[in-house]
């Protein structure tokens, strides 16, 4: 009970600084003053954050913060929910993905994602689940697709595991081969950007460890989002980090700065454990 | 105590299905009893004119399922598709009540709607008549089973899909339609055996008849009608051969199931080629 009371009382003031951080045109995407809705919650206030090209930024945050809203905000995810609701501007290579006239379909296509149970498509053998993206869409080319498919298993370190394996069912695989597997689906379209909703929540240490490592070899080509409620993950793997406390920025940094030198008392407070 | 009490559920348990199985099984066994003794292969391979058989019968059954799958299942499909995807509004919901309302509906009732709306209009009986009231029939089973179905695919399955850039139709045909593949399969199959015993609405739309299939203004026969007359008729002969039937209708429902069952079995699908 005292808990809670503490938490009303520590309300997030000061968002003026963070705001000010952000520059047009320096990141691979951006948000400005992002607001979204399920129905009457109001679950994000005002966001303006960025992610650099070829870097990781972790979003922490205790759980409900909004955290994965804002990520499946950035490649139009969100909207899928009926009753939510967006507004605001995000900028994707400068240009506003909410912006009238743009397709939420060739938006995903760049902006690919990952979730937190690992999800292959139950039906589909371990070449279709990888393939499905680029099948989906039109690509018959059957070396086209082979060679999307080693490739990008290549890149999800998982391609020595399956190659002699690429007919059996996907479920048939471990959770974290089968969450490398996903990892290699949203690959396989080539997407600018791979968004992780806590990918590893679902899986064992060494199955994490092995995501991590992943992670630290994908920024060298895409730009990596990843949402966690593991401090120690976020500061183990991404360069930048935000902290999100009910709907709202509250800071935003490089992440050793941000873990060792928080700027604010209510991060300094989370990332101590005193609540979350 | 406890364990007695365990035991005593188990033992109830046991004894309940016994008896639900005593009438299903003894139905199956007067059936195969009576019948086996009339089967042979004139019996399936001539008309009542030609050698005392039911081939027209058998023909006539196969071309209603045929016909009324097409008619059928492409439709309660795409409904149950639509109810499951996009259903959660008024209309979906008076949809979907409508839907429920004709599950129930007497067949005798479709019969006699079909009659006047074709039968009547067109001055003939005829297997698109037939064909017409079994998928009225048939139609709110599979649109049912497909929604019910679709709606058990996890939604991570669809946010999976969607993240991928695919589109929402081609993303529920590909993605969740697979998925949901064993559930929709049981439904159509469910529905095959339900239309190929009906009797009433084919009174009244194909009448039945002697002979073959002779063009599709013309009646036709049917099992479940070859039964009802051959076994209505006074004659131990006409009797023995309405078991026949009985048997034959029981054993082609049956292989259907198995056949489609085997041919739509959950294995991922092989596409690649080179690796």
């Amino acid at each position: 009970m005292t808990i809670s009371i503490q938490l009303a009382q520590v309300k997030p003031e000061k968002t003026e600084p963070i705001e000010s951080k952000i520059e047009m045109g320096k990141y691979k995407v951006q948000t400005d003053k992002l607001n979204a809705w399920f129905g009457k919650n109001h679950v994000l206030k005002d966001i303006s954050i960025g992610f650099l090209e070829n870097d990781v930024t972790a979003i922490i945050g205790p759980s409900g913060c909004g955290k994965s809203t804002l990520i499946r905000c950035l490649n139009r995810m969100h909207e899928l929910v009926p009753s939510a609701r967006t507004q605001g501007i995000v900028l994707l290579d400068d240009s506003n993905i909410y912006a009238r006239g743009v397709d939420p379909v060739s938006v995903r296509r760049r902006v690919g994602m990952v979730f937190q149970k690992p999800n292959p498509f139950p039906t589909m053998s371990v070449y279709d689940n990888v393939a499905a993206g680029l099948k989906l869409n039109g690509v018959r080319d059957h070396t086209v697709l082979d060679k999307a498919v080693q490739r990008s298993l290549e890149q999800a370190f998982l391609w020595d595991e399956v190659k002699a394996d690429l007919d059996k069912s996907g479920s048939s695989l471990s959770g974290g081969q089968q969450q490398r597997l996903c990892i290699a689906r949203a690959l396989a379209v080539e997407p600018e950007i791979i968004l992780m909703d806590e990918p590893c929540s679902a899986l064992d240490p060494i199955a994490t460890a092995k995501i991590e490592e992943l992670i630290a070899s994908l920024k060298e080509q895409y730009t990596v989002g990843i949402v966690t409620h593991n401090m120690q993950q976020a500061a183990r793997v991404s360069d930048f980090t935000a902290f999100l406390y009910l709907g709202q920025l509250i800071e935003y940094g490089e992440t050793t700065e941000l873990f060792e030198n928080p700027g604010e008392e209510l991060t300094e407070r989370y990332l101590t454990g005193k609540f979350g | 105590m406890r364990r007695f009490r365990d035991r005593l559920a188990y033992a109830l348990g046991i004894f309940c299905v016994i008896i639900a199985i005593v009438p299903l099984a003894s139905i199956l066994i007067e059936v195969v009893r009576n019948g086996i003794s009339s089967i042979n292969l004139q019996f399936l391979t001539s008309t009542p004119q030609s050698g005392g058989g039911i081939a027209q019968a058998i023909q006539g059954t196969l071309l209603l399922i045929g016909l009324t799958c097409i008619i059928g299942v492409p439709l309660g499909l795409v409904a149950g598709i639509y109810l499951a995807e996009f259903g959660d509004n008024k209309f979906g919901k008076t949809i979907r009540f409508l839907n429920d309302v004709l599950t129930e509906f007497p067949s005798i009732v479709v019969g006699i709607l079909v009659a006047f709306l074709l039968v009547v209009a067109t001055r003939s009986f005829s297997p698109v008549a037939g064909a017409f009231a079994l998928s009225i029939i048939m139609l709110p089973i599979i649109t049912r089973t497909t929604e019910e179905s679709i709606k058990l695919v996890p939604t991570s399955i669809r946010d999976a899909a969607m993240a991928l850039g695919i589109r929402r139709w081609r993303a529920t045909i590909s993605i969740v339609l697979s998925t949901a593949r064993a559930g929709v399969v049981t439904g159509i199959l469910l529905s095959i055996a339900r239309i190929s015993g009906e009797t009433a609405p084919l009174l009244l739309t194909i009448l039945g008849t002697d002979f073959f299939f002779s063009g599709w203004n013309q009646p036709i026969d049917a099992l479940p009608l070859r039964i009802f007359r051959d076994a209505s008729l006074p004659s131990a002969v006409a009797r023995q051969q309405a078991w026949g039937a009985a048997l034959v209708l029981i054993l082609i429902v049956l292989s259907l199931n198995l056949g489609v069952r085997f041919a739509t079995r959950g294995r991922p699908s092989v596409t690649r080629s080179r690796i």
